[in-house]
């Protein structure tokens, strides 16, 4: 039969609720507790005491929570699926080469090879799922049909379809299994339940009526589903590791050491007509201590580059050891592994027309790495100006080398994030750029204060009687600032004042929630400060130097 | 020792008298003309004399209002400037009020003014050791942040980053943490010299080739009870070695209106204009 010829025989290893089980693997949520990953306030997965509580895919999240009080809810987080899933791809790939991932959960491979290998389709099913679980502590269903369509659908029965049986097995399953809403709604009111009943319409009536894609669905349902595995390729085995018979202690030594390493990991990645932005150098001492830092470059990364940085880490590394500073390893290094990272296709670099500018800023670029070889990769910062009120929340820190528009589409790490309590909370995403120019009431008009104080220094301001100067609700000032003490020293008068641009923010999250009042003050010796008056208490925030 | 027999011995003496030793190559018709002109050049920058060409090269630009204050019209590289805060230097003047340590002479301003024009014509610069350093005041003054690098706590590698940094930084702005043994900064000076990088100090620092004091800070636009600050008026002094020991005065505003500085004769019209918006 031709249609057999061309359905390839598919296995489909599918992981049962596995939004739920990625929370369990990331984030640690037990998953044998109820919980249900929701998005957009719709039940997206459920676990499976969460189901025998009657939570349904597709309920709202108030629904679900009164059906189920003790519901854990989650959000959905696609990436965190993704990311979960790849070990359970390695782990098959080890048993059977040429895998595809159809969806986070999902993936097919196909049947020949390993039935053959392991004696039949079912031996095959049962080795993939015993290794998954104990690879990975998984759970998997493995199912067997021509094509993939009915492969997954065979998958999420556990069964085995027959070869040649596609078509009867898809016959007496459901058309909502189709996952086209639109079309299957409509089916339905024409009194088409069921894949067999749709597939014994006409084809090209089906075609003609509903289109392009209900014609590749009755196809489908149809069993005839003749697309070839996309095999994902393993990605290729790019790191390159070296083992030093006598453990490296001085930096000389591990310099000239690095310089064959870097150019084996240059030569291969070469080989393969690729470049990386990201390198992680990890080495192991005589004492079993384990280090490792990953290196960031805007640029691409050439070979002496590497060998330079893979020098000022073990730089770093061994004379923090000779200081006996806190982190330090306490023995030399015996194993020394390059693991590039943030692969791109080498196109070659294009220099600046005049070649000045790409050549000052390579040096300026190898500078500063320098220093952060020294001090660590997060101890030199660049400025980027995001919206905000005070001057503080408008600059944003961002790790030298990181991308300056990082923090809005990927939050990367929030370790750009400037520590004062701002960092990690949800207002950044609305502070893209667009947020600079976005209104910002109460923000201070400028110029901005020279100096930005990272801890604000506690001061009193008094009035003209003694007493200290306060704001009620209605943001009147009990009395005009006559002076202030800064830190405990002596009172200072002031000559002129303005204020108070009030300040109430994030009033919906509790702990983040802030309210006070701006002031600024002209003092008699000529200085001007930013007050911020806050529960009572008088701080300087800025001064404007 | 070829180019050396070439000149005259007369010629060889007036290079040694003006203490040109090292310019052997460049000497025969140039030794003659030194003497009559500037001729604490060498002392002053300790590189070498260049031609009109090379001499712009050599030499970083600042803004107009700044331009008097330095011998060379600009940042000469291979030079130590200063920017007196008023902390750690010895007071031969009687301590300012409570909180001097606090600043607010208007140091900082001047810095990132001192900073603006050479960054916004792409030199690159880096801050080490000032963590209260505020980036909005630096990009209202002209600095371009995205070739600005902020190094805010060296911790005890000091001198070891403001090193590492001269090797290809144009403009490395240091704030010592404290007083600097000699040693350690005859050698940083060095460096500066050696890779043609400009050495900023935030703080007192004994041997550089110019320091510059803020002081008189006087801002308008604030009244009692309304208003806000707009600018102030402030009077730059600056004094050094060599080719900078006369005494330089310059009163401007900084900042004037939207940062940035004037000149302190400009019209009060010119503030209210938004001379520039930081981005």
């Amino acid at each position: 039969m031709p249609a057999e010829a061309a359905n390839p025989r598919t296995l489909v290893v599918w992981c049962p609720d596995w939004p739920v089980t990625a929370a369990g693997i990331v984030d640690g949520v037990p998953t044998f507790a109820p919980v249900a990953v929701f998005a957009a306030n719709r039940v997206v997965a459920a676990s499976t005491a969460a189901r025998a509580e009657g939570v349904r895919r597709g309920l709202r999240k108030r629904e679900a929570q009164s059906r189920c009080p003790q519901l854990v809810a989650v959000a959905y987080d696609p990436a965190r699926d993704v990311r979960a899933f790849e070990p359970v791809v390695a782990a098959v790939e080890a048993l059977a080469p040429g895998v595809e991932v159809l969806r986070a959960g999902v993936c097919a491979l196909g049947a020949r090879g390993p039935s053959a290998y392991f004696g039949g389709e079912a031996r095959a099913a049962e080795r993939i799922v015993e290794h998954v679980a104990v690879a990975c502590g998984v759970e998997s269903q493995v199912g067997a049909a021509d094509g993939v369509f009915a492969a997954v659908l065979a998958a999420r029965a556990g069964q085995l379809v027959p070869v040649g049986g596609s078509a009867r097995f898809l016959a007496d399953l459901d058309i909502s299994t189709l996952d086209r809403p639109q079309l299957t709604g409509l089916l339905r009111r024409l009194g088409i339940r069921s894949l067999g009943g749709f597939a014994a319409l006409p084809a090209a009536d089906v075609l003609a009526r509903f289109g392009f894609d209900a014609a590749y669905a009755h196809r489908l349902a149809a069993g005839r589903d003749t697309r070839p595995l996309a095999v994902r390729r393993p990605p290729p085995d790019l790191d390159v590791a070296e083992t030093f018979d006598e453990p490296l202690e001085r930096v000389d030594v591990a310099a000239f050491a690095s310089r064959a390493l870097a150019r084996r990991l240059h030569e291969r990645l070469a080989g393969h007509g690729l470049a990386c932005t990201r390198l992680g150098i990890e080495a192991v001492t005589a004492h079993g201590e384990e280090l490792h830092r990953t290196w960031r470059h805007d640029g691409l990364l050439t070979e002496a580059a590497i060998a330079d940085r893979v020098r000022w880490q073990l730089d770093g590394w061994l004379t923090r050891a000779a200081r006996t500073g806190q982190g330090a390893p306490t023995a030399g290094i015996l194993r020394l592994r390059l693991v590039p990272d943030g692969m791109l296709t080498h196109v070659g670099l294009q220099p600046g027309l005049w070649g000045e500018a790409g050549r000052q800023r390579d040096r300026a670029g190898r500078a500063i790495a320098r220093v952060q070889g020294i001090l660590g990769p997060e101890a030199v910062v660049t400025a980027v100006l995001t919206g905000g009120r005070s001057p503080g929340d408008q600059v944003r820190l961002v790790r030298w080398g990181d991308d300056r528009g990082a923090g809005q589409s990927d939050r990367g790490d929030g370790r750009s994030d400037r520590g004062d309590g701002q960092g990690g909370d949800r207002g950044h995403g609305a502070r893209t750029r667009a947020g600079r120019s976005a209104p910002w009431p109460g923000r201070l008009p400028g110029p901005a204060p020279a100096v930005v104080l990272p801890e604000p220094l506690p001061a009193v301001v008094g009035d003209e009687a003694g007493g200290v100067v306060g704001v009620n609700g209605r943001l009147a000032v009990s009395a005009p600032p006559a002076w202030v003490s800064v830190d405990r020293a002596a009172p200072v008068e002031v000559v002129a004042w303005a204020g108070p641009w009030p300040v109430d923010e994030r009033w919906w999250a509790a702990a983040q929630a802030r309210r006070g009042a701006r002031f600024q003050l002209c003092l008699a010796d000529g200085r001007a400060l930013l007050m911020l008056l806050s529960a009572g208490h008088w701080v300087v925030e800025a001064i404007y130097d | 020792m070829g180019p050396v027999r070439a000149v005259s011995g007369r010629t060889l003496e007036l290079i040694r008298s003006a203490g040109l030793t090292g310019l052997v190559r460049q000497a025969s018709d140039y030794a003659v003309r030194a003497p009559g002109g500037d001729n604490h050049a060498g002392a002053a920058g300790g590189d070498d004399r260049t031609g009109a060409v090379g001499a712009t090269d050599r030499v970083l630009p600042v803004v107009p209002e700044l331009r008097p204050l330095l011998p060379a019209g600009g940042l000469r590289r291979g030079t130590t400037v200063a920017v007196a805060t008023g902390v750690g230097e010895p007071s031969d003047e009687p301590p300012g009020p409570a909180g001097a340590g606090l600043g607010g002479t208007g140091a900082t301003s001047v810095l990132l003014t001192l900073l603006a024009a050479a960054s916004r014509s792409g030199s690159w610069c880096a801050v080490v050791g000032i963590p209260a350093l505020g980036a909005v005041a630096a990009a209202e003054a002209g600095i371009e942040l995205s070739r600005l690098a902020l190094v805010p706590s060296p911790g005890p590698d000091w001198s070891r980053v403001v090193a590492a940094l001269l090797d290809g930084v144009d403009i490395v702005v240091a704030a010592p943490p404290g007083p600097v043994a000699a040693v350690v900064a005859s050698r940083l000076a060095a460096r500066a010299r050696q890779r043609g990088a400009v050495l900023v100090l935030y703080g007192w620092w004994d041997s550089a080739h110019v320091v510059l004091r803020a002081s008189g800070g006087r801002w308008e636009g604030l009244g009692p009870g309304r208003g806000r600050l707009r600018c102030r008026q402030l009077t730059v002094v600056a004094v050094g070695r060599g080719a900078a020991a006369r005494r330089r005065e310059a009163h401007l505003w900084l900042p004037a209106g939207q940062g940035g500085a004037a000149p302190a004769g400009s019209p009060p019209g010119r503030l209210r204009a938004p001379v520039r918006h930081g981005s």
